[in-house]
């Protein structure tokens, strides 16, 4: 069993300067074993849809949606659980299953061997929460058109706009991920899920706040996820929007930025 | 000779107030094997690291192929095969998969790495266990799947930490057989370790590191016939013996070194020596003869044991 090893007798080949899909090639290869998983990411929503959605919307017709337009429960509801949704995956994704390989399996210290870069570690592991995010919404968003929840085409945005609310959430989950020393610490991220999820203007509209809290509600990242898909769900237009996407715009860069930053700093002593 | 393939030059590392490694210089030249010897903490993972480029170094000079790691990381890795200290095999993939990805990683054709992959788990006889999950292997099959991923990029210099620390015998001499061969088909190796059978199989030059410092350089044999004389005869007490112990052997010539529970005397005749102690009435619990070994001069070196 002679086998031909190894001294290379080819010259070294091209070199590629982005290599972060290759992460979503590892990914591909761990989740296509455990799909199943995966469609939880896709029930949960549905399942508060047809709960909170279906429930309540038969004991409040309608609510005033953005800009203060009457619109029917069901369909303000929906998309602010889409929103919630792309920010409960991503988050999962970016703190306890990096912590796992950070920590843990030490998968991303031999992979920083090979010509990979922290950098290509942080952008492959925030876009693939991006691409399962994707595939979500665009699942939740069949749901919706089908229950007759969406206003017109534009509601197709929700879907890109799901994507931008999973960026906001990823790269800050995996930037608080690099600060975590123990499993105890992700008690925190679920301290901080979870009100976000209640708390920003999910179930009813802003206005039912008392005045002095509205300021806090406007911080939350989360109420502008909700709004945002709101906008594009029921087509209704304002300059509001532009504050929203900015927002989770920043917020996300910030995040990634600090992310790409911590990881290299952990990883490379 | 061609430029060597690793060139450090006052290479230094320091982890906040802790030195790590003190400005030390040495050449590895293409198709050697070189060694570190050293006991834990002596630097010799952290040596590793930044001739790896994963650790960015903090004082002096170091070349890999001719690059510096701080300018081309990339370049230099993907010509690399790396076997670190502790397995990090990818637990969430198979055992063919965690060969497949890293071929990836490294930018090779799938049909390449097909090919590459059958080879490498024959190698590394791990054929039957393609499509089975990491977890469950023992401690040498993963060792050898972490060696094997390490050769998937062809790479020019493979750099082995530690690698058969905390194996069984036989799994250490099966995973020599795979390093020896790698050594006759002309691959260039580093490893380290702190096994002196291993430094002596596997090197053809070494260095000896201790707190940082290298502290000798030369072949096995080299070293061996320049610190250490050609023999050994160990000489074993009850604790409670121990003590006074070196007035009354501190006749001998050629010197002693006084460990916990024995005495080391080194000597180019063993039997002359045992003669000399017989004479002067002195009866150890157990005695010794035995060649000299780089645990000798390491010994020699620091006064202390290798092993601890």
């Amino acid at each position: 069993m002679s086998v031909s090893l190894p001294t290379r007798l080819t010259p070294p080949g091209r070199m590629t300067p982005f290599r972060a899909h290759r992460i979503w090639e590892r990914n591909y290869l761990v989740y296509r074993r455990v799909w199943k998983v995966i469609l939880t990411g896709f029930f949960e929503p549905v399942f508060y849809l047809f709960s909170i959605g279906i429930g309540i919307g038969e004991l409040v017709p309608e609510v005033p949606g953005p800009g203060g337009v009457p619109v029917d429960y069901t369909a303000f509801v929906a998309p602010a659980l889409m929103a919630a949704s792309a920010m409960n995956g991503t988050v999962l994704e970016t703190t306890f299953n990096i912590f796992f390989r950070l920590k843990f399996e030490k998968t991303y210290d031999g992979i920083l061997t090979t010509p990979m870069s922290s950098r290509d570690i942080a952008i492959g592991e925030i876009g693939w929460a991006l691409v399962r995010g994707a595939l979500y919404s665009t699942a939740f968003f069949v749901v919706m058109v089908a229950m007759g929840l969406t206003a017109s085409w534009w509601a197709v945005l929700t879907i890109p706009g799901a994507v931008l609310i999973g960026f906001a959430f990823g790269s800050v989950g995996l930037a608080a991920t690099t600060y975590m020393r123990s499993w105890q610490d992700f008690d925190l991220v679920s301290l901080v899920t979870m009100p976000l999820f209640l708390f920003s203007a999910t179930f009813y509209p802003l206005d039912v706040y008392p005045t002095a809290i509205r300021p806090l509600i406007r911080l939350s990242p989360l109420y502008h996820g909700n709004e945002m898909l709101r906008a594009f769900s029921l087509g209704i237009f304002d300059w509001t929007l532009a504050g929203h996407i900015t927002f989770l715009l920043v917020m996300g860069l910030i995040g990634a930025f600090i992310a790409s930053r911590r990881l290299d700093g952990l990883l490379r002593k | 000779m061609s430029e060597p393939l690793v060139q450090a030059r006052g290479l230094t590392k320091r982890f906040g107030d802790f030195l790590a490694v003190d400005a030390v210089d040495f050449d590895i030249a293409k198709g050697e094997a070189f060694g570190f010897l050293g006991p834990n903490g002596a630097g010799k993972t952290s040596t590793m690291k930044m001739i790896t480029t994963v650790s960015p170094i903090t004082e002096g000079k170091l070349t890999v192929f001719g690059l510096d790691p701080a300018a081309d990381g990339r370049r230099i890795r993907q010509r690399l095969g790396v076997v670190p200290q502790e397995d990090n095999l990818d637990m969430e993939l198979t055992v063919a998969e965690n060969l497949y990805i890293y071929g990836r990683y490294h930018d090779m054709p799938r049909a390449d790495i097909r090919r590459r992959i059958t080879e490498l788990l024959e190698f590394a006889q791990l054929s039957d266990r393609s499509d089975s999950p990491v977890e469950p292997l023992s401690g040498g099959m993963k060792r050898r799947l972490t060696i094997a991923r390490a050769l998937i990029n062809e790479p020019d210099l493979v750099i082995l930490d530690e690698p058969t620390t905390g194996l069984d015998p036989q799994a250490r001499h099966l995973l020599w057989d795979r390093l020896y061969r790698l050594k006759r088909e002309g691959a260039t190796l580093i490893i380290t370790t702190h096994y002196m059978d291993e430094a002596e199989q596997l090197c053809d030059r070494l260095v000896v590191m201790d707190k940082g410092k290298i502290v000798a350089e030369g072949s096995p044999r080299q070293l061996i016939a320049q610190y250490a004389p050609r023999e050994v005869v160990e000489l074993r007490y009850p604790e409670e013996q121990m003590e006074g112990i070196s007035e009354r052997l501190g006749w001998l010539e050629g010197g002693i070194e006084i460990l916990a529970d024995r005495v080391i005397v080194y000597t180019d005749d063993a039997e002359a020596t045992q003669r000399e102690l017989t004479i002067r009435d002195i009866h150890p619990e157990q005695v010794l003869v035995r060649r000299s070994s780089l645990e000798d001069v390491f010994l020699k070196l620091t006064g202390r044991s290798l092993v601890d």
